[in-house]
């Protein structure tokens, strides 16, 4: 019993860290329709420019976390502008095309930069170790990485719920054209989400240098990590893509300690039979793409 | 073209539909000198076997991308299994190469039959994951079962038998480059005469529209299910080619960079074009080679870069280009034209 809370416990930060890189996919998708497989090329630069900022330059943890957000969310409005923007009204197939370009590159060029191997990193001394909470030991780093989570979705979701900016972006989700002619200018909205959940997505991947690890491979070897997160819990919704990714993180977990030998057969089916179930989402939502 | 003949033998719409058909002057010349490599490089006819069986892998994947509009992320999973299917083969003893092939395409194509079921269902987005899915699952098989595949190392000591009983291969690659060049023509023949048949512009029809197609009665879900399962048969001989041809399988015939490198090759060349996997593959193999040689590491990158630039401004790739080329040229010789 406790041996299963542990794991579930385990399942559940590996989740919300799922849950902090897709939900920027997530709502890209749902408000764009944009395929963009190239999501998780952020992630992976969130890791290195923790690991460079930790590593080389002598920034501490938390001071890091904040530029790398920033960073890359600067640094993908430069992509959307130079390479993404052109392809918003292209088929799938030349989307998909594209953004499987830019994760070739980034995979060259974090070759290049970085190395081909996994990357070491040292995360504070305080974070290290376990807590013990009523009989069960539980890592501090990943209490961490759950308070981190349950924050930003708190935050995502007073944002989408009760800010201007959020009802602009439901509405464009709703219905671009009726949202449009109401006065929002959608792909305004779109830009600012996109480099939001670029962001997010980069510190996720620096949250989860410890936990996922981190090789020039990283946005090819999670993609379908991603993709299913955000099919299955519907794209465009927050809360979906949350239970998504916290279903998924626990099972996989779960299906890794109980039957390792299978290795990532689970996923894989668990993935074509969740999409011939739900073709619209866990929860439901009527958006065909 | 003489225009006074044609308006009195049949209506110009008919006369376009049997220019279709008829044999251009450069498609035999294509062939010719596909014959002639053989006479004219004898040092390299390894590397020419390894461009047809890729030209032929990317004439599978057009018929379902550029013809039938489905997108795929999951290709190589037939060609994965025909390769395999082909290398098992002759371990359990039959070795013959050419009955071994359609055993291959057998297997693939009852896969890709009963896939297409899960792969139809959705649009666009659930297509791609089904089809990733697939192939990151049969790669997961593959390398699991070490008994029977080898895992990770490959499936290794494979005897292919002499074709027919009279061709044995050679070190070569001289029997082994004729050998994919003649089934590469017979499935050639084959797709270029469903393409110009009703079938083919049926298949056009549903990819341009598919409410009008379901107007003009055609069965949709029925010519998509065969022209998949007819792709996956293909792509599973192409696979089985380069076993018999390499007498070794790699996991990689599985792995989802093959995948990716056959759009890309589809792509470079032009989709629905017939030619366009051939000439793209001749094009990404001989970059491949030349880039590779300069640093193997970074290969990745150029091939990434290739593809954003085509997808962004060489949108119908060397076929297209070529196509561009001779419409100017038409242009510049206007009385030879008419």
């Amino acid at each position: 019993m406790l041996n299963f809370l542990g794991l579930l416990f385990d399942g559940l930060a590996y989740g919300t860290l799922l849950f902090l890189i897709s939900v920027g996919l997530s709502v890209t998708l749902g408000l764009m329709g944009f395929v963009n497989l190239a999501h998780g090329v952020f992630a992976m630069l969130g890791g290195y420019l923790l690991v460079t900022l930790m590593g080389r330059l002598g920034f501490g943890f938390l001071t890091a976390l904040p530029l790398i957000f920033v960073a890359v969310a600067l640094i993908s409005l430069v992509l959307e502008r130079s390479l993404y923007r052109p392809f918003y009204k292209k088929t799938h197939l030349e989307q998909v095309l594209l953004t499987v370009g830019i994760i070739f590159v980034a995979t060259a060029g974090a070759t290049y930069f970085w190395g081909p191997g996994q990357q070491p990193i040292e995360i504070p001394v305080w974070m290290k170790g376990q807590l013990n909470l009523a009989g069960v030991d539980l890592s501090r780093y990943r209490l961490f990485l759950m308070a981190v989570g349950t924050a930003i979705t708190l935050l995502l979701v007073f944002g989408l719920e009760r800010t201007r900016f959020g009802a602009r972006v439901r509405a464009s989700v709703e219905r671009q054209r009726t949202a449009e002619s109401m006065g929002i200018h959608v792909e305004r909205v779109f830009q600012i989400t996109f480099a939001l959940g670029s962001g997010l997505a980069g510190l996720g991947g620096a949250l989860g240098v410890d936990v996922l690890g981190l090789d020039p491979y990283f946005p090819l070897k999670y993609l379908v990590y991603f993709l299913l997160i955000v099919v299955v819990g519907g794209p465009g919704s927050v809360i979906g893509t949350l239970s998504a990714a916290l279903l998924l993180g626990v099972a996989d977990t779960a299906g890794k300690y109980y039957i390792p030998s299978t290795g990532a057969f689970v996923i894989y089916v668990a993935m074509i039979v969740l999409l011939l179930l739900f073709p619209q989402g866990l929860l439901g939502r009527r958006k065909e793409i | 073209m003489n225009i006074r003949t044609e308006s009195v033998r049949a209506p110009g719409y008919l006369a376009t539909l049997a220019a279709r058909e008829r044999w251009g002057r450069s498609e035999i010349a294509f062939w010719l000198v596909l014959v002639a490599v053989y006479f004219l490089l004898p040092n390299n006819l390894m590397f020419a076997s390894q461009i047809l069986i890729t030209g032929l892998f990317a004439l599978s994947l057009d018929l379902i991308l550029g013809y039938a509009g489905i997108v795929t992320l999951g290709h190589a999973a037939f060609f994965g299994l025909g390769a395999y299917t082909a290398g098992l083969l002759t371990k359990t003893g039959y070795t013959e190469p050419a009955s071994g092939l359609m055993v291959a395409g057998l297997v693939a194509g009852a896969f890709g039959y009963l896939s297409s079921y899960l792969v139809l269902r959705g649009r666009d987005l659930s297509r791609l994951m089904i089809t990733l899915g697939i192939g990151l699952l049969l790669y997961e098989v593959a390398n699991r079962a070490t008994d029977i595949t080898g895992g990770v190392d490959g499936l290794q000591g494979i005897a292919v038998g002499k074709v027919f009983g009279l061709f044995a291969f050679d070190l070569y690659g001289k029997t082994a480059y004729l050998y994919v060049l003649v089934v590469s023509f017979l499935l050639f023949v084959m797709v270029r005469s469903l393409m110009t048949a009703p079938y083919g512009l049926s298949l056009r029809s549903i990819r341009e529209n598919q409410q009008r197609a379901v107007a003009i009665g055609i069965p949709i879900r029925a010519r998509l299910t065969n022209i998949y399962t007819l792709s996956a048969v293909i792509a599973g001989i192409a696979g089985a080619l380069l076993t018999q041809t390499t007498q070794f399988v790699a996991i990689d015939v599985f792995a989802f960079q093959r995948s990716a490198d056959l759009l890309i090759v589809l792509l470079i060349g032009g989709t629905a074009t017939l030619y366009g996997g051939f000439v793209g593959a001749a094009v990404f193999l001989l970059a491949q080679d030349w880039l590779s040689s300069i640093n193997a590491e970074y290969w990745l990158f150029w091939l990434g870069l290739l593809l954003i630039i085509t997808t962004r401004y060489l949108r119908t790739g060397v076929m297209g280009g070529l196509k561009s080329l001779q419409r100017l040229a038409a242009r510049a010789k206007p009385g030879e034209e008419s």
